[in-house]
Order: C-alpha cells, then sequence, then structure tokens
C-alpha cells in the first residue's frame, strides 16, 4: 500500500464525550481525500490529531510510513475552517514569520513569497495590514501561508467557504496542481459538489465513528440502486405504465424538460436489464430520456448518515 | 529554540511598534515629571499667600507673645475693637478670620469654649496650627499653676537618638531605616505595577490570537507551550525596555526641570510633610546630615538588592503572567476576564498593603515572614524586607518555593492554556478549567 498517511485507531475523549471512536483511515499517496462528515462528527478533532495540536487517548498515527513526530509539523500545511490571521500586522511581515514557524530560511521563504505574490497578482498588499484587506484578499493571503512551505500533506477545513466563485475556481485550480505535484490533500467540508469536482478518495465520518471510506467511484458503484430515468412520448401512457409494472418497480419522476410525456423512475433487479427495458420502450413511443440515476455524494452522504442513526 | 526565538521576537515587535506602547512610554515621563512639578509649583504658590488673623481675647490670659508671626500666618490683636465688630470686617473680607476667646472661670472650660470665625472653611492645617498654639499656651498656664517651672521643663528636654547595629558591624539610624522603607517600596511597587500591566498584555495578547483565530495555525506550526513562553518572555521584553525608558527618561526630564525653574527637591519634599512634623524632619535634614543620606544611600545593600531584585521580578512575572497567559486562553473576550482576576489580583494587593505597613512597623513580623515565604506574595513583599537584612535561609526557602510554585505555575498554565485556545463560545467555568487539567 503506498499511504502517506495511516490513521489507525485512533481514540479520543473529551471528560465523558467521545469524539473520535476507534476511527482507521488510510490516505493514499497523491490523493485528493475527502473527509466528510455533518457538523461535530469528529472531524476536527481527527485534524487536529494530525497536526498534533492535541494527541489521542490511544491509536497512532503514520505518516510515510513513520510514526508522527513533532517535527513533521513542517511538512504538513493546515488551512483551518476559522481563518485568522493577525489583523494589525503587515501582510507580508506575517507571511514571512508563519513560513519561519514552518521551518524556513528568512531567504527562502521571501522568495517563495514572491512566487506566490506574483502568481496571484497580490504584490501590492506586502505592506498593508491584514484589517484593509478584504475578506476574500486575506483568503488568498491564508491560502498561501498555508502551501508555502511546500508540505507532502496539505489539510484544507472549508477551503473554498468565503471565497466567491471566481476565486475559489483558481484555488481548486492551485489545489489540484498541489497534488499533481505529489501532494497529497486532506479536504474536509460539507459542500458536496465539490467534492464530486476535487476528490479521489472520501472518509465519513458520523457521531465519532468512520461509516464510510474508499474510492469515490467504488463508493458510488455501491450505492447504485439500478434506477433508470426514463421520459417516452407515447399515444397510450397509462397502459405503457401499467405494463411496466408487471415487471419493475416504477415510481413518479420528476425531472424537466421540454416535451410532456410519460416521465417514470424505473428500478431494475439488475443492472444489465437495462437493454431490456431499453427495447421495450421503443416499441411503445418516442424516448427522449433513458438515464441511470447514480447517486451523487450528496445523497451517499445523507443515505449513510440516515442508515447510521 | 528557534522557534520560541521567533515568538519572541513577533511578541516584542508586536508590543514594541504598538502606537499606545510608543505613546506610553515616551509621553508617561513627561506627564509624570510634568504633574510632579505642577504640584510643586502650586503647592509653593499657594502657601505664598499669606493670611491674616485677628484674635479677640475676653480672657486676658493671650498675648501677642503666644501668636507667633509665621511666612503665611500673621496675627493681630483686636482685642480692644471687640468681637461683634471684628466679626464684621473678616465679613468684609479685611482678614481672613478672627478667633475668639471668651472670658471663663477655670482653663479647662475656656478651652472648650474658644471660637473661630472666618468666610470660609479653613484648611486642617490651618487649624492644627492654631490649636497648637493655644493649647501650648494652656499646657504653660496650667504647669505653672502646679507651681512647675517652665524653664527647668525646657532644661529637661533632651534629644536621644539611639544608635542601632546589626550583628554585621553595621551602625543604622533612623534615616537609614526610611531609605530601607523606600527602597523597599520601589522595588515592591515597581514589581506590582509591572506584573499587572504586562500580565494583562500577555493576557490580552492570548485574547486577540484566540479571537483572530490564527492561533490554530501557529499552533500546528508549534507546540502551545512555546507560543505560552514566547508570548510571556517578549511581553516582559517590551515591558523591562519600557521601564528602563522611563527611568532614563524621569531621570533627564526632572535634572532639566529642577535646573531652569529651580525647585528644590529637598523643600519640595518637605511641604508635604503635615506642618507638626515638619520641624523634625528639618532637623534631619540639616546640612551635616544631608551628607549623611548620600553616604546611607550608598551603603544600602545594593548588589544583592539588584540580583534579588531581578530574582523576583523574573520569577514573579513568570508566576503571574502564565496565570494570564491561562485565563486569556479560557475566554472569548475581555469581559469575560473579571471572574479569574479577582483571584491573581487579590495577592497582589494584599502583599503591596502587607508591604506598606507590616513591613515598617516590624520587618520580621511573623505574617511578614510567612508571606514573604509564599510565592504569591513573596516577591512584593521579600523585596521589602530586603533592605533589612533577611537571614539567608528565610532567603534562600523563599527563592527556592517561589522556583518551584513557578515552574509548576507554567506547566498548570499551559495545561488550560493548550485547552483553552482551541475553545470557542462558552464561558469555561471553574469546573470546566479543572475538567481541561485532564484532556
Amino acid at each position: 500500500m503506498n499511504n502517506l498517511l495511516e490513521i489507525k485507531n485512533i481514540v479520543k475523549t473529551y471528560g465523558d464525550f467521545t469524539a473520535l471512536n476507534d476511527v482507521s483511515i488510510s490516505i493514499p499517496k497523491g490523493s485528493v481525500f475527502g473527509l466528510l462528515g455533518p457538523n461535530g462528527a469528529g472531524k476536527t478533532s481527527l485534524i487536529r490529531i494530525i497536526n498534533q495540536i492535541t494527541m489521542p487517548d490511544s491509536g497512532e498515527v503514520y505518516l510515510d510510513g513513520e510514526p508522527l513526530a513533532p517535527k513533521d509539523v513542517d511538512y504538513i500545511g493546515y488551512m483551518p475552517e476559522e481563518r485568522g490571521l493577525y489583523k494589525n500586522m503587515k501582510v507580508g511581515e506575517q507571511a514571512l514569520y508563519l513560513a519561519q514557524l514552518k521551518g524556513l530560511s528568512k531567504r527562502e521563504a521571501k522568495k517563495r513569497l514572491k512566487y506566490w505574490f506574483d502568481k496571484f497578482d497580490i504584490s501590492a498588499w506586502w505592506d498593508k495590514k491584514i484589517e484593509e484587506l478584504s475578506k476574500g484578499m486575506a483568503q488568498k493571503i491564508q491560502f498561501i501561508v498555508t502551501v508555502m512551505h511546500k508540505p507532502k500533506l496539505l489539510i484544507f477545513d472549508e477551503p473554498f467557504s468565503g471565497f466567491d466563485p471566481i476565486n475559489a475556481k483558481l484555488i481548486a485550480k492551485e489545489i489540484l496542481q498541489l497534488r499533481d505535484e505529489g501532494a497529497t490533500i486532506i479536504f474536509s467540508t460539507h459542500r458536496m459538489e465539490s467534492v464530486e469536482e476535487m476528490c479521489d478518495y472520501i472518509a465519513l465520518i458520523d457521531k465519532s465513528n468512520k461509516i464510510l471510506e474508499g474510492k469515490l467511484d467504488d463508493i458510488k458503484r455501491e450505492f447504485r440502486s439500478n434506477t433508470f430515468q426514463i421520459g417516452l412520448e407515447t399515444a397510450n401512457p397509462k397502459e405503457v405504465e401499467a405494463k411496466l409494472k408487471e415487471s419493475y418497480d416504477v415510481y413518479p419522476a420528476d425531472f424537466r424538460t421540454i416535451n410532456d410525456g410519460l416521465k417514470l423512475n424505473i428500478k431494475l433487479k439488475d443492472i444489465r436489464e437495462s437493454n431490456n427495458l431499453l427495447s421495450f420502450l421503443t416499441t411503445k413511443g418516442q424516448v427522449q430520456h433513458f438515464e441511470e440515476l447514480v447517486p451523487d455524494a450528496n445523497e451517499i452522504f445523507i443515505q449513510a448518515i440516515n442508515k447510521n442513526i | 529554540m528557534s522557534k520560541l526565538k521567533l515568538i519572541i521576537q513577533r511578541e516584542f515587535n508586536a508590543k514594541v511598534r504598538n502606537k499606545s506602547f510608543l505613546i506610553m512610554t515616551f509621553l508617561a515621563p513627561l506627564l509624570i515629571a510634568g504633574l510632579g512639578f505642577l504640584i510643586a509649583f502650586l503647592t509653593q504658590k499657594n502657601d505664598e499667600k499669606v493670611k491674616e488673623i485677628v484674635y479677640v481675647d475676653e480672657s486676658g490670659l493671650f498675648s501677642k507673645d503666644n501668636f507667633n508671626d509665621s511666612k503665611t500666618i500673621k496675627y493681630q490683636d483686636y482685642s480692644a475693637i471687640g468681637i461683634d465688630e471684628t466679626k464684621k470686617k473678616v465679613e468684609n473680607g479685611d482678614f481672613y478670620g478672627v478667633l475668639y476667646v471668651p472670658k471663663k472661670e477655670s482653663i479647662e472650660l475656656l478651652a472648650k469654649s474658644i471660637e473661630f470665625y472666618s468666610k470660609e472653611t479653613p484648611g486642617m492645617s490651618l487649624m492644627g496650627v492654631i490649636e497648637g498654639k493655644v493649647e501650648t499656651h494652656f499646657r504653660n498656664l496650667k504647669l505653672t499653676n502646679f507651681g512647675i517651672d517652665l524653664k527647668k521643663i525646657k532644661a529637661s528636654k533632651i534629644n536621644s537618638d539611639i544608635k542601632m547595629f546589626n550583628f554585621s558591624g553595621q551602625e543604622s539610624s533612623k534615616l537609614n531605616n526610611a531609605l530601607k522603607i523606600a527602597a523597599g517600596l520601589i522595588a515592591g511597587v515597581l514589581l506590582q505595577i509591572f506584573v499587572v500591566i504586562y500580565g494583562t498584555s500577555v493576557m490580552r495578547s492570548v485574547i486577540e490570537e484566540k479571537t483572530s483565530r490564527i492561533v490554530e495555525i501557529i499552533v500546528s506550526s508549534v507546540k502551545p507551550f512555546q507560543l505560552m513562553l514566547g508570548k510571556i518572555i517578549g511581553n516582559a521584553s517590551a515591558g523591562l525596555l519600557q521601564f528602563l525608558i522611563w527611568g532614563v527618561l524621569i531621570f533627564i526630564i526632572s535634572s532639566v526641570l529642577s535646573f531652569v525653574f529651580g525647585i528644590d527637591m529637598v523643600e519640595m519634599q518637605s511641604s508635604k510633610i503635615p506642618a507638626d512634623q515638619l520641624s523634625a524632619a528639618k532637623e534631619t535634614v540639616s546640612p551635616d546630615k544631608l551628607q549623611l543620606l548620600i553616604q546611607e544611600v550608598y551603603r544600602l545593600p545594593f548588589l544583592k538588592l539588584f540580583i534579588l531584585f531581578i530574582y523576583y521580578f523574573i520569577g514573579g512575572f513568570f508566576l503571574y503572567s502564565s496565570l494570564f497567559a491561562a485565563i486569556g486562553a479560557a475566554v472569548d473576550n475581555e469581559t469575560d476576564t473579571q471572574q479569574f482576576l479577582l483571584p491573581i489580583n487579590l495577592p497582589l494587593v494584599l502583599a503591596l498593603y502587607v508591604g506598606v505597613f507590616a513591613v515598617q512597623n516590624d520587618p520580621n513580623g511573623p505574617i511578614v515572614t510567612i508571606l514573604s515565604m509564599i510565592p504569591f506574595t513573596s516577591p512584593i513583599v521579600m523585596l521589602m524586607r530586603v533592605p533589612f537584612g533577611v537571614p539567608w535561609y528565610e532567603l534562600a526557602i523563599s527563592m527556592a518555593l517561589l522556583l518551584v510554585t513557578f515552574v509548576f505555575m507554567v506547566w498548570f498554565s499551559a495545561k488550560i492554556y493548550r485547552v483553552g485556545i482551541l475553545m470557542y463560545g462558552k464561558k469555561p467555568t471553574y469546573k470546566d478549567l479543572y475538567k481541561w487539567l485532564k484532556y
């Protein structure tokens, strides 16, 4: 297994409250790994343990096969959900300070900052104070200080909150580029559309337990229900529907088309029956719509959590 | 280690570059020195106004000899004019006030029935002076009545000045004692001010990091303990720098001002002492004694004082500021700090009061000795005791206790700090803080 991060049997309690209950997750090298879960599920607790901000009660974390050690903080970049910078410190000075805390020399930090400031075209902000910048501008600085020491593991907690769509896209592009350059990315979010877009792997944490983990495509396959959405222009919709009900589970469907025909969701017993269904439909009228309903991340999320109750 | 250095540097810079720090550092000495001289100047001017007081004596017991004029009070005998007429004159503003001595059968009765009329309520010191004159005269009259020769009484007056020695063979004097009290007091008060100002500053800095949420980024790079330590050391260095600048500036400004305005420091000080102590004080600061004063100042154990001052200063500051840091970490905003600040301020205030009152009376008394052992009060109380000479073992116990407690407190605070900086939203109780210790 080529995993950058191995989380093994982590237990973390705060007093009587169990934040993480025997959680194990493997994060493959070079992936974008979505760490999903409702509020209060334990994501932040896990992220803090990976960052060595808090220590687990039991269990181990391995980075590149070695148990996590204090020096490893220099190889991790972390952007917390609650963004924060020193309000009355100058942008450049602040970025330099944070880079040096991550173990960069002053000279090296300056060089890399220049690269990023040029890339984002924000060199003019160097001597401004954070409180003079807009929220979106501060977010860019935050992103830069997270990635500038070229960590092998990057942890983003809700990276797109606070960005407008254009800047969110810019950041998403940068994150994917960092992955392509070899970084491994942990991506914690509630926004499922960004999961679809970005993540190769996901893990779902709910009520302190991991309830789902794997490659996003595999999980989708697991959650598919063999349901097809069909639209049919036919002279005799009632008869067709009655006929379909004889062999399949049929539910009313509601989707938007420019035609008013018969719209149904049809659940097959086996995915291989799809051809039979299609040929049957073609004999009854004009097929306008034929699509497998693949669960998106959002549905998987809701289904998995409802199952966990 | 180099990360700690970075943090110290940042905290120091953040503090020193702050506008309010610059203003406080350079304006405060100007204000203090200016205010001091303003007070001295005004007091001088105020005293220069001569008060004219008349007396109407119907008893016939007083003469002008009993009312010697002073620089600011002049007396006139208006007995011939009568009290009613004189009162009118006072009302018209011809004089400041009138002292009325009626005729009575006995001195005791008379002593209770003397009256003073004036347009405005006279100051305490003025009444003190007049009462003193009347009392002296009555006492002399009674002594004469008892058949005691006043001359003999005068001749019996003797000044005794007990010379005090300790066993290291040093001669000490009352003057020396006063100096020791002053030296101890200055050291103790400085420490208290420093702890409160810079402890609060550490606390604010923690709260600021917490509310701006940068703390999570910082602690993903350094240990919370390093961050806390860096903060304390950074703030302490900024504070020491400020004190140093203050000291130098106050010295320069007061030298310049006293040179320009010619205000005599010795006179300025004596003008603050109430009238009845004035003569005694003047006696003490006679020219040859002034030389003694300087000698005595030089005879204070400066090196020992200085070393101990630094030790208790650092120990005391770390002890308290680590607590301040823990409080800052526990809360979300400054208004929530009140309930936790009280138990911190209490020992500080207690130490200062005990220092001021008890150390003066008996620098080796039991309460003082105990408080100079307890680490939360020892920095202030012990510093006040040191000039009087403290047995070496007491000093050793006190210093050791401070060191142990200081290390323990930093560890204890770091635990609360570590948990607290990542807790938002809820105002914690003492019970919560106790739970955090076990996380």
